[in-house]
């Protein structure tokens, strides 16, 4: 019995693992994903598919391209990961169902090439990818951009069948009006500009329907809100997120959305209408707890995600844009690095700024 | 753990799987002599110990082979009766494998003990008698770390230690030799612990046991009961509970500064298994030449708890525990968590050897490095407060400094990170790598300083030695021109003449 073990390699401890691993979380988080984006399938139909299939296909190509660009060893396992599938998931979970092919292209080039490999790929990029690919894209292209398409399910007569689907997502068959539709952040945008006051404009029969089905005009991470919702508190339960930044985002802009509509309901939307318009319950639960981009401690979590809050909704309701979910998100990922070195925990046997605390009296109890 | 502290994440620490069982439910077992025992001198923190045998020299168990050498440093006994045949380089019990002195013990069979002197009353003893007669058995902390027990002994005696902790935790998963021993041997344990507190003048005893061994915690309180000063107190199962600072804030609820010792907060931490060798020590004489070692693993044939005479080779007593299975994955001596890899089961058991490991692939679960996520499930993990994916990051550029700033010198080795790190980072080799290196730029510093100062004090004395020199040409120059003065004085006409 002479035998060696491994005896080329040194191993350091610990010898044993907890089992967790990058590819198991990302495929929590798709899962988490999927009740959502399968609600907007059925609700926006072939076109809302084809475009969640080619940003998710685009990803990964890009992905692949870049890192045999970079000359990087087992481009397999890194593809496998599923980091560049979640980022073009969660890039396609904003954009509008029926935008053209190639918004869903475009998209995933910036979220996957400018957002994350220039940085040196996953776990180095300072922003979120999905979120720089959303605001590039807006501001590039507004017009696709902010095209929404009312509901119009599957299971309908009007719904575009497989073919028609395709020919929409190719850009070869264009929205008539009767089809679109706004948003409620957009339409009580425009009212507002347009100098109605918001008590009016919503009691029109106009305004577009906020329901807690989620039937209503929207991205698929912004209708099925409550079903985004269901899928946090999945990931929550799991261990996957923290409570804290999720919370955070919510409290960040439904305490001043309440405080504001109570002052004056002409001129602000009321919190509930806050919390499950646009992507705030998709950036609140998916964007404000990215690893990547966010702070490390709960402490510094809570306030990066009060951040997202309070500017999501100083965008939504003084600024020129409807809805500011992922700028906020961008701003706050750029003070990620300072909120992490202000959020510090305490090192044991010292004090929070780092110097040794005072032993007690000697021969107490003695 | 509660709700609320989880929710607000002051949970430190992590809850692996313990795998004790079955292991630690099986009878202890005693391996036979091996015909040869090769006794490290390094068994213990600091200097190893000095050869107190000749070769060809015949022992009986308990002689002394080796003294202590330095100020931190124990006797080494012999573990049964023989001919010393050999002192010379065995390969070490460390992932090295590189050589370290050992003297090899050829046994009789007769395992004959030397004449032992036990004490009837130790209590009568004086305290430092009882420090003396336990360095005088070698005995070492037998939780891994194999500081000499007696110096800690003498240590808290002066500075006025209260309360004793006994470290019962155990919360390395696979080991159950406390376990074992504090159900077998609990009266046994429990009159250590009334030694140790004599000896330390502490007034009371808290032993901290998780409450993952129940059988434990009922021996030990059933031996304890006539005892008011030794108290049992079951702690919940996480780790590391075993680390000291850890068990002290549980216990205690005291926290020791970080550049400070236990001492600092009236505490003096010991292992059960330790209070059961100060019993052996003082009551019968008898040094510790043997310990209660874990085997276990998947491919174990017979996994168990077997008191191994110290120098006895890891293959012995894997051969004893039913051999191996299957070839293991990983061999490791010590716990899965601050263990080491064995190059080889060619090394001997020394007194720190708390389990023997043989581990498949499954259970080591090694899987290729990815690139770090931020998830920060180490920070929540780790019981000290550290940012170890911080700490990481810097030492991959070489900034030791930074990762000083984060706390690197804080770190315990833990390994709770690595463990919970989905990217599978090996961030204690990291930050044992920049200590090691740490260490190293230190001696080279000293070399420098060291170096620079006898430059100066060359070039000082070479400076030194020119001006004096200068002095003395200058003074006898001075002196010939006096003389030559006075002659001039004496006769001008010459002086005239020379001019001219």
């Amino acid at each position: 019995m002479t035998n060696t073990y491994n005896a080329s390699r040194t191993f350091a401890s610990p010898h044993a693992h907890g089992g967790s691993g990058v590819r198991h979380t990302m495929v929590r988080v798709q899962f988490a994903l999927l009740p959502a984006t399968l609600f907007g399938f059925w609700l926006y139909g072939w076109p809302a598919f084809f475009l969640w299939l080619i940003t998710l296909l685009s990803c990964l190509a890009f992905e692949f391209m870049s890192l045999r660009l970079m000359g990087r060893q087992q481009i397999g396992r890194t593809l496998g990961d599923g980091s560049a599938l979640l980022t073009g998931w969660l890039l396609a979970m904003t954009l509008p169902p029926w935008a053209p092919w190639w918004v869903g292209v475009v998209g995933a080039f910036i979220a996957i090439v400018i957002g994350k490999q220039v940085f040196g790929g996953l776990g180095h990029n300072v922003f979120n990818p999905a979120m720089v690919a959303r605001v590039a894209l807006l501001i590039s292209f507004p017009l696709p951009l902010t095209t929404w398409v009312a509901p119009l399910p599957l299971t309908s007569a009007a719904a575009p069948g497989f073919v028609e689907g395709l020919q929409i997502t190719l850009g070869q068959m264009h929205l008539t009006d009767a089809m679109s539709s706004a948003t409620l952040l957009g339409y009580a945008k425009t009212e507002l500009s347009r100098g109605v006051d918001l008590v009016q404009a919503l009691a029109g029969d106009h305004a577009p329907g906020l329901s807690w089905s989620g039937i209503r005009a929207g991205s698929l991470g912004e209708s099925a809100a409550v079903l985004i919702l269901a899928g946090g508190l999945f990931l929550l339960v799991t261990g996957v997120i923290r409570w804290q930044a999720p919370l955070g985002v919510l409290a960040g802009v439904a305490v001043p959305a309440a405080i504001a509509h109570a002052v004056a309901p002409g001129h602000y939307l009321d919190a509930g209408t806050h919390l499950l318009s646009g992507a705030l319950m998709l950036g609140a639960f998916f964007i404000a707890t990215d690893y990547v981009t966010s702070p490390t401690t709960g402490q510094g979590q809570l306030i990066f995600g009060l951040g997202v809050g309070l500017i999501t909704w100083v965008i939504r309701s003084l600024g020129g844009y409807p809805e500011g979910v992922a700028f906020a998100i961008l701003l706050m990922n750029a003070l990620t690095p300072i909120i992490d070195r202000y959020t510090k925990p305490r090192i044991l046997g010292r004090t929070r700024a780092g110097r040794p605390i005072d032993p007690p009296p000697v021969g107490k109890g003695a | 753990m509660g709700l609320m502290e989880k929710f607000f994440g002051l949970s430190w620490g992590i809850h692996p799987e313990d795998h004790k069982r079955p292991a630690a439910d099986a009878a202890t077992r005693t391996m036979p002599v091996p015909e040869r025992l090769f006794v490290s001198l390094s068994q213990h923190i600091g200097a190893p110990a000095r050869p107190a045998v000749l070769v060809g020299q015949q022992v009986k168990k308990g002689d002394k082979l080796a003294d202590p050498q330095g100020a931190v440093s124990a006797a080494i006994h012999a573990p049964t009766s023989g001919t010393v045949t050999a002192i010379g380089e065995i390969p070490a019990p460390h992932p090295s494998g590189l050589p370290v002195l050992a003297i090899t013990l050829e046994s009789d069979g007769k395992d004959e003990w030397a004449e032992l002197q036990g004490c009837p009353d130790p209590f009568a003893l004086e305290p430092a008698e009882i420090s003396r007669r336990v360095a005088a058995a070698g005995v070492v902390g037998l939780g891994g770390a194999t500081f000499p027990a007696a110096l800690k002994l003498s240590l808290s005696q002066k500075s006025r230690v209260s309360t004793l902790i006994m470290n019962g935790g155990e919360c390395e998963p696979y080991l159950s030799c406390d376990d074992r021993l504090m159900r077998d041997e609990a009266a046994a344990i429990v009159d250590g612990i009334r030694l140790m507190l004599h000896a330390t003048g502490a007034s009371e005893a808290l032993v901290g046991i998780e409450d993952n061994k129940p059988e434990a915690i009922a021996a030990m309180s059933e031996a304890a009961r006539p005892y008011a000063e030794v108290r049992i107190r079951p702690v919940p199962a996480r780790y590391p509970m075993g680390s000291e600072k850890q068990l002290i804030l549980v216990l205690t609820g005291q926290e020791v500064p970080a550049d400070g010792r236990p001492g600092d907060v009236g505490v003096v931490v010991h292992n059960v298994g330790t209070a059961r060798a100060v019993h052996e020590a003082i009551r019968h004489g008898r040094p510790l030449v043997s310990r209660l070692v874990t085997v276990n693993g998947a491919c174990v044939g017979q996994p168990g708890n077997i008191f191994v005479p110290v120098g006895a080779l890891v293959e012995e007593v894997l051969a004893f525990a039913g051999g191996l299975k299957k070839t293991p994955e990983r061999l490791i001596m010590g716990g899965p968590m601050m263990g080491m890899s064995l190059p080889h089961a060619r090394v001997p058991v020394v007194k720190g050897t708390s389990g023997i490991l043989a581990l498949d692939a499954a259970q080591v679960a090694d899987r290729a490095q990815e690139p770090c996520i931020r998830c920060a499930s180490c920070v929540r993990a780790c019981p000290i407060g550290l940012l170890p994916l911080e700490m990481a990051r810097h030492i991959q550029v070489g900034d030791l400094k930074g990762a000083v700033g984060v706390g690197l010198k804080d770190c315990i080795a833990c390994g709770c990170c690595a463990y919970v790190c989905p990217s599978h980072i090996p961030l204690v080799q990291y930050f044992a790598h920049a200590k090691g290196e740490m260490a190293a730029q230190e001696r080279a510093r000293l070399r420098a300083e060291a170096t620079r100062k006898l430059a100066q004090a060359r070039s000082e004395r070479l400076e030194r030695e020119a001006r004096e020199k200068a002095e003395l040409a200058a003074r006898r120059k001075a002196e010939r021109a006096a003389a030559a003065a006075a002659a001039a004085s004496a006769s001008p006409a010459v002086t005239e003449g020379a001019q001219a």
